[in-house]
C-alpha cells in the first residue's frame, strides 16, 4: 500500500518522534510493495531533511509556506499530499501535533483512524492495528474498514531503524486555506535537557523525598543517566516541582525504556501515566507500596541512602565503558 | 455565549477491566461509570466559568443509550443548563463525531468543548473530527481559555513548552489540565438537575470506519526482582547487563 508519513518539525529540526513514524511507514510500504513518501513543513535545515531520509524514505515533500502548527491548514496540506501520492495509509506520530492534525485529516479524507498504535498492522484479514486502551490496562485490536486509513503511532513502540539515504526533496506548497489560528507567543518550559515525552530514560520522584530541597540527587542521577526528570501529582500540586513534570492520568503519559520511581507509592492514577514503560524500577521505604507490583526491579530502602549509591554506580559504569 | 460540552461516560479509574463474548466486549457488570474526567473537570467546569463571567448557556451532549443518563444528570448537577442525548450506539470516534456535528450544525454554538481524550479508548480523536467535519478551528490539549469579543485566547501544550494562540469563534477546543478545577455538585445542584431538560434526539445514522476485533489483557507482570539496599549498585549493573536499558 502507498504510505504517506507526516513528520512534524520544531525549531528548524525534524521532531525526534518522526523518525520512528518514518521507520514504521517505510516498512509497511516495503512489505506491501507500495510507494512511500514523507510530508513535512516549516523552515528545516537540509541536514535535518537528509537525516529524515536515513530512516527508509527518501521521497520528501516539504511545505515551506506553513510554519505555525495550524491544524486545519496542515490537514488541508496533508489531504493535498495524500491525493498527489495516491496514499492509502497516512502515518502520524501520536504526539501533540499528531493529536491535533490526524483526526481532522481523517474527517477530511473520510478515513478510519487508530490513534496511539503500538505495533505494525496485521494484514492477513483486512487491516488491524493494536493499541492500548483503558489507560494502559488492556489492548485492543482495531480493524480499519475505510479505503484510506490513518494510524498515529505511540512514540517508543517499534523503535527506529537507521539506514543510508539522501533526501529527494520536492517543494510542495498547495493552497492550504486561510489560517484558522494565530500563534501569538511560544513559551519554552525552560530548564535544560531532555523533553519528558521524548525521553528514553526518566527519573521520577514523589512525596517520599520530603521536600523540594532534596531534588538535587534526583537531578544528578538523571544527568548522569542522560534521563529526563518527572514527578507525581501531589508533588506538583504542592509546588515542589513544576506542573509539566507531572506524569499520571491527569498529567502526561509517557512510555520510556526505563522509568525509575523514587518515593512514589504507585496509585492507580500514577500508573496510568507510566505503565507503558519498558522497565520500571521502584525505590521506596514501604515494602507494601503498590508500585512494587508493577515494577521489574525494586529496592526497599531509604532514597537518601540508595540514590547516592546509584549515582556512584552510574559514574563507575560510565568510566568502565570509557 | 452558547457553549456545547461533549460528555462521554467512562469506567471509574479503579474499575477492574474484564472482557466477555470471546474477548470482544468490555464487561460492564459491576463497573461504576463516571463522567469522563477530562470532559467534566476541564471542559464542563471551564464552560460554566465562562458562562458565569460572560452570560450565555451551557448545553451538554452525549452520544449513547439511556444508560448515559445518570452521568448526564451529574453534569447537569454540576451546573449545565440543559442536555441532549443522541440516541445511538457508540461505535467509533468517526461515528460519534458525525453525530455531534449533525447536532452542532443545526444549533449556533460559539464554542464546542470536550476533554483531551477519554480514559477508556484513549483516542483523542472526536474533537478534531468535529472540527474537520464543521471546518471550525481546532485547538487540542488546551490548558487555558479566555474569550474576548468573539476571539478565543488559548494556551495549548506543545513539545517542550506551550503556545499562546488566538482562534475566532466558533471553534472546537479539547481541554487538559490547567483549564479549571474539579467541582463537586452540591445538594441544590443535584435537586435542580432533576428538572432540567434532557432532550433525546434521533441518530443521524452515521456509520463507523473502524471496529474492535478483540481485546487482550497485558501479560501478568513477573514478580519484582528485589535488590538489597546495601548493594544498590547491583541495580545499575542489572539495568545494563540484564534489562539492557542503560
Amino acid at each position: 500500500m502507498n504510505v504517506l508519513v507526516f513528520a512534524d518539525s520544531h525549531d528548524g529540526m525534524i521532531a525526534k518522534s518522526a523518525f520512528e513514524a518514518v521507520t514504521y511507514g517505510s516498512k509497511i510500504a516495503k512489505d506491501s510493495g507500495g510507494s512511500a513518501a514523507v510530508l513535512t513543513y516549516g523552515t528545516i535545515s537540509s541536514d535535518s531533511l537528509n537525516e529524515l531520509a536515513s530512516y527508509g524514505i527518501t521521497n520528501v515533500l516539504h511545505c515551506s509556506q506553513l510554519t505555525d502548527m495550524d491544524p486545519q491548514q496542515l490537514a488541508r496540506l496533508l489531504a493535498a499530499a495524500s491525493g498527489d501520492q495516491q496514499s492509502e495509509l497516512i502515518v502520524f506520530s501520536h504526539d501533540y501535533t499528531g493529536k491535533s492534525v490526524a483526526p481532522i485529516s481523517a474527517a477530511r479524507l473520510n478515513a478510519g483512524i487508530v490513534s496511539g498504535a503500538i505495533d505494525y498492522p496485521e494484514t492477513s484479514a483486512g487491516f488491524t492495528v493494536k493499541k492500548a486502551v483503558f489507560s494502559g490496562k488492556a489492548f485492543a485490536q482495531v480493524k480499519i474498514n475505510s479505503d484510506v486509513k490513518v494510524v498515529s503511532l505511540l512514540p517508543n513502540s517499534v523503535g527506529k531503524t537507521k539506514t543510508e539515504g539522501t533526501a529527494n526533496v520536492t517543494e510542495f506548497n498547495p493552497d492550504c486555506g486561510a489560517p484558522s489560528v494565530v500563534v501569538k507567543e511560544q513559551k519554552s518550559k525552560g530548564g535544560e535537557g531532555i523533553s519528558l515525552t521524548e525521553a528514553d530514560l526518566v527519573v521520577s520522584a514523589g512525596r517520599g523525598l520530603k521536600g523540594p530541597e532534596n531534588w538535587g540527587m534526583i537531578e544528578e542521577l538523571a544527568t548522569e543517566l542522560g534521563a529526563a526528570t518527572a514527578c507525581s501529582r501531589p508533588v506538583a500540586d504542592i509546588g515542589w516541582r513544576p506542573h509539566h513534570e507531572h506524569v499520571g492520568q491527569t498529567g502526561i503519559a509517557i512510555r520510556p525504556n526505563l522509568y525509575i520511581a523514587v518515593g512514589i507509592s504507585g496509585a492507580i492514577q500514577h500508573l496510568a501515566g507510566v505503565n507503558g514503560s519498558k522497565v520500571i524500577v521502584v525505590v521506596n521505604t514501604d515494602p507494601e507500596a503498590p508500585f512494587f507490583k508493577a515494577a521489574d526491579y525494586g529496592i526497599v530502602g531509604d532514597a537518601f541512602v540508595v540514590v547516592p549509591k546509584l549515582i556512584e554506580a552510574v559514574k563507575a559504569l560510565k568510566i568502565a565503558q570509557g | 455565549m452558547n457553549i456545547l460540552v461533549c460528555i462521554s461516560k467512562a469506567p471509574d479509574t479503579t474499575s477492574k477491566i474484564v472482557f466477555s463474548n470471546g474477548n470482544t466486549t468490555f464487561n460492564e457488570d459491576g463497573v461504576q461509570f463516571i463522567v469522563n474526567p477530562y470532559d467534566e473537570w476541564y471542559a464542563l467546569v471551564r464552560a460554566l466559568e465562562l458562562k458565569e463571567s460572560g452570560g450565555g448557556k451551557v448545553t451538554i451532549l452525549s452520544v449513547g443509550g439511556a444508560d448515559y443518563e445518570p452521568i448526564m444528570r451529574k453534569a447537569l448537577a454540576i451546573g449545565a443548563d440543559e442536555a441532549i442525548r443522541v440516541d445511538s450506539d457508540t461505535r467509533d470516534s468517526f461515528q460519534i463525531a458525525s453525530e455531534i456535528a449533525a447536532v452542532a450544525k443545526s444549533n449556533a454554538y460559539d464554542l464546542i468543548l470536550l476533554g483531551k481524550e477519554t480514559i477508556d479508548y484513549n483516542g483523542a480523536n472526536v474533537g478534531g473530527m468535529i472540527a474537520g467535519l464543521m471546518d471550525y478551528p481546532y485547538v487540542s490539549n488546551a490548558s487555558k481559555l479566555e474569550v474576548n469579543s468573539n476571539v478565543g485566547q488559548i494556551e495549548r501544550e506543545k513539545q517542550g513548552g506551550t503556545e499562546v494562540l488566538e482562534a475566532k469563534l466558533p471553534c472546537v477546543i479539547s481541554c487538559a489540565k490547567g483549564m479549571a478545577e474539579q467541582r463537586i455538585p452540591n445538594m441544590r445542584g443535584i435537586m435542580a438537575a432533576r428538572s432540567k431538560p434532557l432532550n433525546v434526539v434521533a441518530s443521524c445514522g452515521a456509520g463507523a470506519m473502524t471496529e474492535v476485533v478483540s481485546f487482550t489483557l497485558p501479560d501478568a507482570k513477573g514478580s519484582v526482582k528485589l535488590i538489597d539496599p546495601e548493594n544498590a549498585a547491583e541495580l545499575i549493573n542489572l539495568l545494563h547487563t540484564e534489562a539492557k536499558v542503560i
